[in-house]
């Protein structure tokens, strides 16, 4: 334990656009660091792994697994989760299609898939069904079957304007 | 029909889905408490070993942890399982499968913890194991219980020895009907342990306070069960145990019975703080439950014309070191075996083997895909002996509105033929454009909801809104919102007017569980009489303000009571309310209790012995088509197309229910195509989502279409009756039926891998003539 104390230290990160100091030792994840010290919940552990794609969230703009990456990797980084990304309008729109689309049952993986589906709206304002399902072949969903996942992806894109 | 918001049929958004779409959710490894201590586990190494005792001093020095507990804090005598008593709330005396939890920690921060179970030592003596159940059953093996006949048991299961349970249902003389057949086809069908994989882990935080009760918030598919399993695998008395739930990542089956709540229950009673332990992806898999492998040897006889005459079936299931749901499975899947079809003269019987492995229980099915999947296959190798087309077969024998099921138990709402009738055009299937490497493959099936109690309690509040208290917990499949709008739809309210209680075994009224596609019909009855309680209460107030008889009252939309046709004279819920609070009465509360009691068997039509469910329930069915590709270089399977319809009554909320039909395929998918557990000798090999893979976006078919049948059963709510198994049971059938109508191959085992494929069309020899 001592080894492991002797390394702890605070670092400063860049959470949601604002400056947050949590304590890491080299080994602590984003995801511990988010859950377990800040209390950011929305990134959910599903694997721990890298699979499952529920601790999606956002690092400079790319969507990126919060449990393989290292908290002190972040240092320097704009780290933005579910929770931060929620006044934007691109997720407003995503919100408001999962939730009435039928595209969440149990919501776990949800906000790791809006994490996903608005990194895809950043750079393709119009995907049709390949491209959505291409950007979020790595999240895992076990209830819906992924049919009203994808057809709210595109219906937030229409009701943002689309390619039009 | 009122037009109101949230209306019965309506396709209303669940209830939850701003929370979760906010991230706001809850689930357990979100709550947090001050001061709350972590959990860990200490895993059995071994399949079977006898524990001879515990050396914990050095986990118990490390600095931060709190407590220990292993074994020795355990009466045997306490013992839990929802059919057979045979089960600790962990490792006690012995152990019986590689993973099972032996010990647990309590420590400051999770590091500690698990750092502190690595030095729990456990003195073991090796035992002969088990793994196969076949070689479970041979005289000579190892005994998983030493003496599994002397456990409780709520049927007549007949545990003995590894037997944990068996059960035999025959109708009509099977072994005498085989002369009257022109067809006989018989084989032997396996199925593999599926991982119900909900994208949560489970866990679990206990609170005690001074007094020495408990309050657990757990994930899980009902809290009253796990009131149960709990007090019962620890021997408290009920009343010091308050369950509670926070949103649950999912279900399946797997969170309905216990898994790691008795171990930190007994975590905060030793510690007197609050413990929280969240299993991780890998101990999920090893330490929890999953679907059982089924051994099916099954014989069919038809007519030349294809007109069936006769089965029989005999199972064996791997249940595992614990009985779990395993006695219920086999019983159900025996139940069911029979599909949707009239067979005069049936044998259905098997036997439910202990072995050293993880216990085998409750998912989505209950048994039914696995016995689908070979009674489905088999119709259509006799529909190719006798030259009729699958459908045309299906179609001939299928019951009929006025048939009853297998057993005798009768069938008030029926829709299957128009399930099949919209399969088979939605699909093409008359069509059917024969493409090279591709096929079509056809299944029917059944299930049946009902079983066991529920209570509701629907309470108007003083400003004439409602609140509605079910104690069914909503796993992710929207039955929070379902009850809702029935609610609503009785008291002809908009939905924004009801509100809906988390359940709580302190507050609510028993709901068996979040199990065997009930909620909607069950909780669903329950509400409606609850509802129609207050709808009565109200009109006994209305008629004293407005003096006049009840029989003149009606309840008009937006929650107002008024004489029947003259609409000005009216009072409001809230009116209501109001003088039943401070004026006269008392408040409005309205209840409803019930228990399904239709017989499953009429003894004059079946013989049953080992009947683990005297009372069932109402059936919903099914019909689906699949559509594949078969590559031939790499024996990968593609499903491109499906269509599935579902008989369900009624569609209380067609979105949700619709996203179950959807859900249940791609589940059913991954059954037939790529998922399975693996053991090397008695270990898991693939515990994580690295090595066991379930369906992807990437292999979802490009045409998934769900179809609701509506029937309008009688006694349902509203015509409902139930969505939520249905839609899996078929799939691997219609899946393996498509590959066989591909390639020309049956493939009687699953998982069907693009590997067994591939050595199958070697074998076949059409791999080296493609």
């Amino acid at each position: 334990m001592s080894a492991l104390a002797a390394a702890d230290e605070r670092i400063a990160l860049d959470i949601n656009g604002e400056s947050v100091a949590v304590h890491a030792v080299l080994s602590t994840t984003l995801l511990t660091a988010l859950r377990d010290e800040l209390h950011l919940t929305a990134a959910k552990r599903g694997c721990n792994q890298g699979v499952c794609g529920a601790c999606t969230v956002s690092i400079d703009g790319e969507p990126m697994r919060a449990c393989l990456s290292l908290a002190h990797g972040c240092t320097g980084r704009e780290v933005r989760t579910l929770e931060g990304l929620a006044g934007d309008p691109r997720m407003q729109a995503l919100q408001r299609a999962f939730a009435d689309g039928g595209a969440l049952q149990c919501g776990f993986c949800t906000p790791g898939m809006l994490v996903a589906a608005h990194a895809l709206l950043g750079r393709d304002a119009d995907p049709d069904d390949a491209a959505v399902r291409k950007a979020l072949s790595g999240n895992l969903c076990r209830c819906t079957g992924y049919v009203k996942i994808i057809a709210a992806v595109r219906s937030a894109a229409q009701a943002l304007g689309g390619a039009a | 029909m009122t037009a109101l918001a949230g209306a019965v049929g309506q396709p209303l958004a669940q209830l939850e889905g701003d929370e979760k779409v906010a991230g706001r959710a809850l689930y357990i490894a979100d709550l947090h408490r001050a001061g709350v201590l972590h959990g860990a586990l200490v895993q059995s190494p071994h399949a079977h070993a006898r524990i001879r005792g515990y050396d914990v001093a050095a986990a118990r020095a490390l600095p931060g942890v709190r407590a220990v507990v292993t074994g020795a804090d355990l009466d045997p005598k306490h013992r839990m399982g929802a059919f057979v008593k045979d089960e600790p709330a962990f490792a006690q005396g012995k152990v019986r499968y590689v993973g099972e939890i032996v010990a647990a920690v309590a420590a400051d921060t999770e590091v500690i913890a698990r750092a502190a179970a690595r030095l729990v030592r456990v003195d073991y003596e090796v035992l002969p194991s088990v793994v196969d159940p076949a070689a479970a059953l041979e005289p000579g093996a190892p005994l998983i219980h030493d003496n599994a006949a002397s456990y409780i048991k709520v049927f007549d299961a007949g545990t003995q020895g590894n037997v944990c349970s068996r059960t035999e249902f025959r109708t009509g003389d099977a072994d005498a009907a085989w002369s009257q057949c022109d067809v006989v086809v018989e084989n032997t069908y396996t199925t593999q342990a599926q991982a119900h994989l909900s994208l949560e882990p489970c866990g679990a935080l206990a609170e005690i306070d001074a007094a020495g009760r408990v309050t657990l918030w757990s994930a899980n598919q009902s809290v009253f069960r796990v009131q149960a399993s709990v007090c019962e695998s620890l021997g408290l008395p009920m009343t010091k145990l308050r369950c509670l739930t926070p949103r649950v990542g999912a279900g399946f089956g797997n969170k309905m019975e216990a898994h790691v709540q008795p171990a930190v229950v007994l975590l905060a009673m030793k510690t007197g703080r609050s413990v929280k332990l969240i299993l991780s992806r890998e101990e999920d898999f090893e330490t929890v439950r999953a679907r059982h492998p089924f051994r099916i040897r099954v014989k069919t006889g038809a007519t030349a014309d294809g007109t069936l005459v006769a089965r029989e079936i005999e199972l064996l299931l791997d249940g595992g070191a614990y009985g779990d749901d395993s006695p219920g499975v086999l019983g159900y899947a025996l139940l069911m075996q029979c599909g949707p079809y009239r067979i005069p003269h049936v044998l259905a019987h098997g036997r439910v083997a202990y072995t050293n492995k993880l216990r085998f229980g409750a998912f989505r099915g209950f048994g039914v895909p696995q016995v689908t999947f070979a009674t489905e296959s088999q119709l259509d190798e006799i529909a190719a002996r006798v030259g009729i087309d699958p459908i045309a077969l299906r179609r001939k024998n299928m019951l009929v509105p006025g048939d009853p099921w297998f057993g005798g138990q009768a069938i008030r709402s029926n829709g299957l033929a128009e399930c099949v009738d919209t399969v088979e055009r939605e699909s093409g299937w008359k069509e059917r454009p024969k493409a090279m490497r591709r096929g079509r493959g056809v299944a029917l099936s059944a299930h049946i909801s009902g079983l066991l109690a529920s209570g509701a309690i629907v309470r108007m509040l003083e400003d004439g809104s409602i609140l509605l208290n079910t104690g069914a917990v909503d796993i992710g499949q929207g039955s929070n919102t379902v009850l809702t709008q029935i609610c609503a739809e009785s008291l002809k309210v908009p939905v924004d007017q009801v509100a809906i209680a988390s359940p709580d075994t302190d507050g609510s009224p028993y709901n068996w569980g979040t199990t065997a596609s009930r909620v909607t019909y069950v909780a669903g009855r329950s509400v409606v009489g609850a509802a129609a309680e207050v709808e009565k209460m109200l009109k006994e107030h209305a008629g004293e303000m407005l003096e006049c008889s009840v029989d003149d009252l009606e309840l008009l939309p937006g929650g107002r009571v008024a004489i029947k046709g003259v609409e000005e004279r009216a009072v409001t819920f809230a009116q209501i309310s109001g003088r039943a609070h401070w004026a006269a009465g008392g408040p409005i509360i309205g209840t409803h209790s019930w228990v399904f009691d239709q017989k499953t068997f009429d003894p004059k039509r079946a013989v049953a012995l080992g009947l683990p469910f005297a009372a069932i329930g109402i059936f919903s069915f099914n019909a689906v088509v699949a559509e594949v590709e078969v590559d031939e270089v790499t024996g990968k399977v593609r499903v491109v197309g499906a269509w599935s319809a579902c008989d369900i009554g009624r569609a209380i909320n067609p979105l949700m229910a619709s996203g179950q039909v959807e859900g249940a395929f791609v589940q059913g998918m991954g059954f037939a195509l790529t998922e399975e557990m693996v053991w090397d000798g008695a270990r898991l090999a693939n515990p994580s989502l690295m090595d066991y893979k379930i369906p992807t976006f990437a292999e979802l078919p490009e045409t998934l279409r769900a179809y609701l049948i509506e029937s309008d059963e009688p006694s349902g709510p509203f015509g409902a009756k139930s969505v939520g198994e249905l839609g899996i049971n078929g799939v691997a059938a219609a899946i393996a039926n498509a590959v066989a109508d591909a390639t020309g191959l049956r493939f009687r085992d699953l998982p069907l891998t693009g590997e067994r494929v591939l050595r199958g069309l070697i074998a076949q020899g059409s791999g080296a003539a493609a």
